[in-house]
């Protein structure tokens, strides 16, 4: 993918974002944010849970509209709608049970008007990228969860998008498949040249696949603090043993620490 | 993430084998037991006994009597169900998507499905007159309700997921609604379909028993009338037959949509 734009233009860019629920009970969720996403940037999100990932994923994509403040993707406001060129895979399992893993991956293209033999190949290749290759005429009903959000993330492939989007994909899955997955990611980002961005309750997760990751305070979430990972871009899940990567998880968690002590404090 | 943590694919078992033939043969062995004890039982008045009723209904299967009535019967219900259909459908995806609407709507639908329906007869025929719009009239009142309560919970349980995916690939609200939002409905569709299909039919038969010259449900009554048991009881077995083939085929199609999606 060529990327013709100057790259001191930010990718994504928020100000002021703020999100609140009327409820009733009214909640304010997110905000103030600022963040900047440069081109062909992986930046993850570390947050306790329910402190407005969720939601701040949906105002980047344009699904929501913040209360108040601005998000710029390219240089354009959205304005209620999603643009062109926007991938997401949201938290919850979206795929489409009445369609096989190979119409779901497709349904992403429906629209994309592209010659069925660019589709079909297309598609194919997501879906054996995502190692569903075996599965793709099972229906989700015969599918993990974890297998059902990999059809999720096929279907956002297969579009191709500049931004990708991704809350906690993992999250289904176990330890080792996770760090496997990882390295797909990985391979697949350097392949596309796309900005990602990863919402993950995996502190680890965050520090070996992200140049950037961002800490959210306990709702209303807020960023409280920026680590810059340092990695090469040709790195993988062998960075684990690397004698950064603790001191980097180690800095995360003391930033997050008291937030998730927050949380727990008002839960309980 | 909602879902429990396994990775490794779990095959989920074909759903279990349903009746098989040898299972509707010993069903069906019982019923027709169950009907020669009925007619021997009332010794021949109030039911016939199977094998007369049979040969009988061969008979009577030859005349014009019997098609003429079964096509006025046919002709109101197709009408009928058409009409619960289409604006069950319609009525359960104005409805659905609109939450203030069915909270306001669901009571009342409710309300209305559960009283017995033959209280407002009188009240149709008043409207409608005598002739075939009050058979329809009364098949509607049957057979609009659970189409539209059906499509109303569909609409309303769909996940709020699917929706933001559909935002998420930009398509339309037409494309929104014919490639998610029905799809996603349709087993349950199907599901309201299926009891509207006999309650129009339930309808439009008593419509015929109570006020009309024409249908299976008038010469039923009349068959009573005259003490002519073998056509009665005729007449009943055609609309069993018929009620249970149809119920059969609805039912398979829902369980083949509800078996990919489940
Ligand atoms: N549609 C909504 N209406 C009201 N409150 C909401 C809604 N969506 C999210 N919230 C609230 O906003 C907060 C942040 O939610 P979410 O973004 O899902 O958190 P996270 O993804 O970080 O776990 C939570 O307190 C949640 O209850
Ligand atoms: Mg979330």
């Amino acid at each position: 993918m060529t990327v013709s734009m100057s790259v001191t233009e930010p990718h994504v860019e928020l100000k002021g974002v703020v999100r609140r629920f009327d409820g009733p009970p009214a909640v304010h969720a997110v905000g103030p944010i600022d963040l900047t996403l440069a081109r062909g940037e992986f930046v993850s999100v570390v947050g306790p849970s329910g402190c407005g990932k969720s939601t701040l994923l949906d105002m980047l994509c344009g699904v929501a509209r913040p209360t108040s403040g601005s998000v710029r993707f390219e240089g354009s406001d959205l304005n209620g709608e999603v643009p062109p060129g926007i991938g997401v895979v949201f938290q919850e399992d979206s795929s489409m049970p009445w369609l096989s893993v190979r119409q779901n991956v497709e349904f992403g293209l429906r629209t994309s008007g592209l010659p069925s033999a660019e589709i079909k190949e297309r598609v194919e290749h997501a879906v054996s990228f995502m190692g569903l290759a075996q599965f793709i005429d099972h229906f989700p009903a015969q599918l993990s969860g974890g297998m059902r959000q990999r059809v999720c993330i096929a279907r956002t492939l297969v579009l191709r998008p500049r931004l990708i989007l991704l809350d906690e994909p993992f999250g289904a899955l176990d330890q080792q498949t996770r760090l496997l997955m990882g390295d797909e990611l990985l391979r697949l980002w350097r392949e596309t040249g796309a900005t990602i961005l990863l919402i993950t309750h995996a502190l680890d997760e965050a520090a070996m696949l992200s140049d950037r990751v961002g800490v959210m305070s306990a709702r209303p979430g807020r960023f409280i603090d920026f680590v810059e990972t340092g990695w090469p871009r040709d790195r993988d899940s062998r960075v684990v043993s690397d004698p950064n990567f603790g001191a980097l998880t180690a800095r995360l968690w003391s930033s997050l620490r008291e937030e998730s002590l927050k949380t727990m404090g008002r839960a309980s | 993430m909602s879902t429990s943590a396994v990775n490794e694919p779990t095959y989920k078992q074909a759903a279990p084998a349903r009746a098989r033939p040898v299972d509707a043969l010993i069903l069906l062995a019982l019923m027709l037991l169950l009907w020669q004890a009925v007619g021997v039982w009332t010794s021949g008045i109030a039911v016939a006994p199977p094998l007369p009723t049979l040969a009988y209904l061969v008979n009577l299967l030859q005349t014009s009597l019997f098609w003429d009535n079964a096509a006025a019967t046919l002709e109101a219900f197709l009408i009928a169900f058409a009409i619960s259909a289409v604006a069950g459908l319609a009525l359960g995806l104005i409805f659905g998507t609109r939450p203030f609407a069915s909270d306001v709507a669901e009571p009342i639908l409710s309300g209305f499905y559960t009283i017995p329906k033959v209280t407002l007869y009188p009240v149709v025929l008043l409207v409608f007159g005598l002739g075939i719009s009050a058979k329809i009239a009364f098949g509607v009142m049957h057979g609009l309700v659970p189409v539209v309560l059906f499509t109303l919970g569909a609409v309303r349980s769909l996940p709020p997921v699917l929706v933001r995916t559909a935002r998420v690939l930009r398509l339309s609200r037409r494309q929104t609604m014919l490639w998610v939002l029905l799809p996603a409905c349709l087993p349950d569709i199907v599901g309201g379909l299926r009891i509207s299909f006999s309650l129009s039919l339930l309808g439009v038969l008593i419509g015929e028993m109570f006020s009309s010259q024409r249908g299976l449900g008038f010469l039923l009554v009349s068959g009573i009338a005259q003490h002519n048991v073998l056509l009665s009881t005729s007449v009943i077995t055609m609309i069993v037959i018929v009620a249970i083939v149809a119920n059969m085929a609805m039912l398979h199609l829902s369980r083949r949509l509800t078996h990919r999606s489940k």
